[in-house]
């Protein structure tokens, strides 16, 4: 344990902490209580996170419930994500003005918000550098994302609980938060352990009002974090799964699962790494002000796949299959990793709990 | 090579807005447009709106909306009529695409409501059935809603008159819910909600308000409705609640019908 | 002309240029090929394209439409581009006139594999508007025909009168390569084949299937069974390259709509080895 790195930052040391960010001039980004829900929101002060609850999550449920204890942190993951804020649902992406018999084309480049994000898991982390894979690391950059990506400010939480549709554990991305963020909390009884991953992280951590752990403090931690661990009880063995699935392209399955795929596309919304769009054309009345809007879209969009009049994916077994090929195989044909972090959003946000883990089991023929 | 200028001589577009058994809410869409209505009646001719104005001329008209539904004979001749007299003929709202609440009739007994309602039913000439317009003649366009989107309204006037064929999106109302940060109503709460069959337009309006969709889009493309209504009976929603919810502004549209149908006809149905 | 790489990275990749319709040419009915220029020369001098990528046609309001470069002229630099007015872009482009501007991103994805079939023979193959990326091939093929040992261009359409780039047929047979047409429905002055573009394949002359470079475009359906048919006469798969074809949006591999398998069409393709997705191309509905 890098023990000499940690320190001891008092609960309300949190408060200070959402406040140096924001004279930081960041917009503070944290868990709030809003829909019955823990969604991720723009956060004021300490009092806006939701203390003392937590959620319950299933297949197609979510509940919210009070904790017996004061816990800042004592929830999961909810449907929000940082796909929210760094490739927001809406953006401008370029005008075109006519100017007499010409037009004047212009591409945005310019973003304003300079994010902090406090309460990242480490799914939610990894779920980022999936997307800096597709938006950053290829042979084009999106100058938005990257402009939202480079100024943002990660405060990690480790987990210290998990829920029923969790598996990052399978998939390797949690629930202890290794890198990818510039501060890292640990939420024990009485206290927050804190470590900086970054020079940006431990010039804020250097003017909170921290002290040094203990032995102790570090047991604590230990045990929280390995309590994360043991609650995961959701498995997808990652191993040949790109194989297994490709060469089932033509399995029963898909077409069993067609008959609970409402095909609402809820799954894709949700995923923190699901990144297709589509680039609509709003015009004013006149015609001669366009601007060329990008919306989150998705493969379960009956449209996305049109092609010269006709529909390339024209039923929801083959949307279906699109969605879990693509996130748990071609994906890795495309950015050499998975697409899928274990968060377990799609389980629980899918109106009618459809879980990808076990339909992944089902078609390696290892049904339940 | 630059052409000599020639004198714009070409008529103004003839638009006409036609209204059959309805509440006339579609058309006051069109009426609250606004500015945006300013600058339609800029690039057209209002040949026939009576909800907006008494003065009529003559057909045939290059765009003509249709508001309501069949339930009269003389609607059924007067409609063909309509037809015939225009270019492009687009439907607009529930009872216009999909025959509208009053579709309820279609699974009552229409003589019998006209005896409970009025005291001298001799005098009506009524249909049993209230029918979407494209059941009556072919319609070049169909847009939904309950009422429709006055902004996809525009957007699709924008289109007729600029050569473009209207395109909107036919995927769930989850999309737009999730676009704007609405938390899913049945997920978080178990609140019964169509939105994942219903075709988007509206924005998400009632799960924004904490309440269920009731599907006044009508059905999405594909839609499932039976991958929902199973779901739905499996966690504490009964089919007396999910009929009256399919059977809605969008009865009579097909995946909406033939569910509610397939639902109350299981014996364990009761209506409540 | 060098272009500073570090300029060119910085533009970006939503950025619209304009161009200028410099000529327009029926070339079938519902068929034209426009002729485009840039109008900020700068731009236009910075730009290269290799036979096989594609241009985002913009037309604003509208939207885009990925179009295929059929054939380019840096001296002048100036752009081939062949449409058929099917949907609302292509059918609001059909409208503009010659000296009209639109917008064009580009240029995007993987072109034609001409360096790497040098020296060999060259079969290219194309099937209906799939004539207008092989045009591109075919163009800088013969070209430079003394680098190639052979050239055999294969078309084929519906009937005659869709056949593309008819008045160019002298000028590829008098560099040296050897055309062979087929239509489905022939008419009374017809001369050439009847029947499907696979059925060239066996028509022609293979002497060394080795070093023989098949590069295809057409219907998704007859690239299956050309390709089939190629291998059938021992060239290697490896050496068979198929333009796909999918909805593009954002042309740079960011939207997600041009999936085919484990491809981006716009930025893996729209050139493809035909053994790295043969497997894929009979899924139906992928």
């Amino acid at each position: 344990m890098e023990s000499e790195n940690k320190y001891l930052l008092p609960k309300q040391g949190l408060q200070d902490l959402i406040l140096a960010l924001k004279t930081a001039g960041y917009l503070v980004i944290g868990p709030k209580i809003d829909q019955e829900a823990i969604v991720y929101d723009e956060i004021e002060s300490i009092e806006d996170l939701p203390r003392g609850w937590t959620d319950l999550q299933a297949p197609g449920q979510y509940r919210l419930k009070k904790r017996d204890d004061d816990a800042y942190f004592g929830y999961v993951v909810g449907p929000r994500s940082l796909k929210q804020y760094l490739y927001p649902p809406r953006q401008l992406v370029a005008t075109a003005t006519r100017d007499g018999q010409r037009w004047e084309f212009e591409a945005i480049e310019n973003v304003d918000e300079k994010y902090a994000f406090i309460g990242v898991r480490a799914c939610e982390i990894a779920a980022m550098r999936v997307q800096d894979r597709v938006f950053l690391e290829g042979a084009y950059v999106d100058p938005l994302y990257a402009k939202r990506r480079e100024s943002a400010l990660i405060v990690a939480v480790n987990c210290t609980m998990a829920a029923s549709t969790c598996f990052c554990t399978s998939m390797g991305t949690g629930p202890r938060c290794n890198n990818g963020f510039d501060l890292a909390l640990t939420e024990l009884a009485d206290a927050f352990v804190i470590e900086a991953g970054s020079e940006k992280g431990e010039k804020i951590l250097r003017d909170l009002p921290s002290s040094p752990v203990t032995t102790a403090d570090l047991d604590q931690e230990q045990k929280l974090q390995q309590q994360a661990v043991d609650q995961i009880s959701k498995t997808m063995n990652p191993v040949n799964l790109r194989e297994d699935l490709l060469a089932n392209l033509d399995h029963d399955r898909w077409a069993e699962t067609a008959q609970r795929c409402l095909s609402c596309a809820n799954c894709t919304m949700v995923c923190p790494t699901c990144f297709c769009t589509t680039v609509e054309e709003v015009s004013d009345l006149t015609g001669d002000n366009i601007e060329r809007q990008r919306n989150w879209d998705s493969c379960f969009d009956i449209d996305f796949s049109y092609q010269n009049g006709a529909i390339v994916r024209d039923d929801v077994r083959s949307r279906y299959r699109q969605w879990l090929t693509h996130k748990l195989a071609t994906w890795h044909d495309q950015f050499d990793q998975s697409g899928c972090v274990g968060c377990g959003r799609c389980i629980t946000w899918c109106p009618v709990g459809i879980d990808l883990t076990e339909e992944v089991a089902a078609i390696r023929g290892n049904r339940e | 090579m630059e052409t000599e200028q020639t004198p714009n001589v070409k008529k103004k577009p003839k638009l006409a807005v036609f209204k059959f058994a309805s509440c006339d809410g579609c058309q006051l869409s069109l009426l609250n447009a606004e500015e945006d209505l300013i600058a339609i009646g800029e690039a057209v001719e209002i040949s026939h709106f009576l909800e907006a104005s008494s003065r009529v001329t003559p057909g045939p008209y290059d765009l003509t909306l249709v508001e309501g539904s069949i339930t009269t004979p003389k609607d059924q001749v007067r409609i063909q009529e309509i037809r015939k007299q225009s270019r492009y003929l687009v439907t607009i709202g529930a009872c216009a695409t999909a025959g509208g609440i009053q579709a309820l009739r279609n699974w009552g007994d229409h003589e019998e409501f006209q005896r409970i309602v009025y005291p001298n039913p001799e005098y009506l000439e009524t249909l049993a059935t209230s029918t979407a317009i494209s059941d009556h003649v072919q319609v070049d366009f169909e847009l939904r809603g309950c009422p429709v989107n006055k902004n996809q309204l525009v957007e699709l006037i924008q289109d007729v008159l600029q050569g473009r064929k209207p395109r909107f999106p036919r995927h769930s109302v989850c999309m737009e819910c999730k676009r704007s940060g609405t938390v899913c109503v049945t997920v978080s709460r178990g609140i019964p909600c169509l939105g994942p069959i219903t075709q988007a337009g509206c924005g998400g309006l009632c799960p924004e308000y904490n309440r269920g969709c009731y599907g006044c889009f009508g059905p999405a493309a594909q839609a499932n409705a039976s991958g929902l209504s199973n779901w739905l009976l499996e966690h504490d929603v009964s089919k007396s609640e999910l009929v009256p919810l399919l059977r809605n502004f969008n009865a009579d549209a097909p995946a909406f019908r033939e569910e509610g149908n397939r639902l109350s006809n299981e014996q364990d149905y009761t209506d409540e | 002309m060098v272009v500073e790489l570090s300029a060119v990275k910085s533009v970006s990749p939503w950025q619209t240029h304009s161009v200028r319709i410099v000529s327009v040419k029926a070339e079938i009915p519902g068929v034209m090929t426009y002729r485009l220029k840039f109008v900020d020369q700068a731009v236009g001098n910075s730009f290269t394209v290799e036979p096989g990528q594609f241009n985002m046609l913009y037309l604003p309001g509208y939207g885009e439409s990925a179009i295929s470069v059929s054939g380019y002229d840096p001296e002048n630099n100036e752009l081939l581009h062949t449409v058929r007015a099917a949907g609302n872009v292509t059918r609001a482009l059909s409208r503009l006139v010659v000296g009209d501007e639109l917008g064009l991103r580009g240029p995007f994805g993987q072109g034609w594999p001409m360096e790497t079939a040098r020296d060999g023979h060259l079969v290219l193959i194309a099937g209906g508007l799939g004539f207008a990326p092989i045009c591109s091939a075919i163009e800088t093929a013969v070209q430079q025909s003394s680098r190639y040992r052979r050239i055999s261009i294969l078309a084929g359409a519906r009937s005659p009168d869709q056949l593309l780039y008819g008045q160019q047929y002298n000028l590829w047979k008098a560099a040296g390569a050897e055309l062979r047409l087929t239509v489905d429905r022939a008419t009374s002055q017809w001369s050439g084949n009847v029947g499907v573009v696979p059925l060239l394949v066996n028509r022609i002359e293979i002497s060394d299937p080795a070093t023989t470079t098949v590069m295809m475009c057409g219907p998704e359906m007859m690239m299956w069974y050309t390709a089939k048919a190629a291998t059938e006469r021992n060239i290697p798969a490896e050496n068979i390259w198929l333009s796909m074809e999918r909805n593009m949006n954002c042309a740079i591999g960011h939207c997600g709509h041009c999936q085919f398998g484990p491809a981006f069409i716009c930025k893996d393709g729209p050139v493809l080895r035909y053994d790295k997705i043969a497997s894929y191309l009979k899924i139906k509905g992928l």
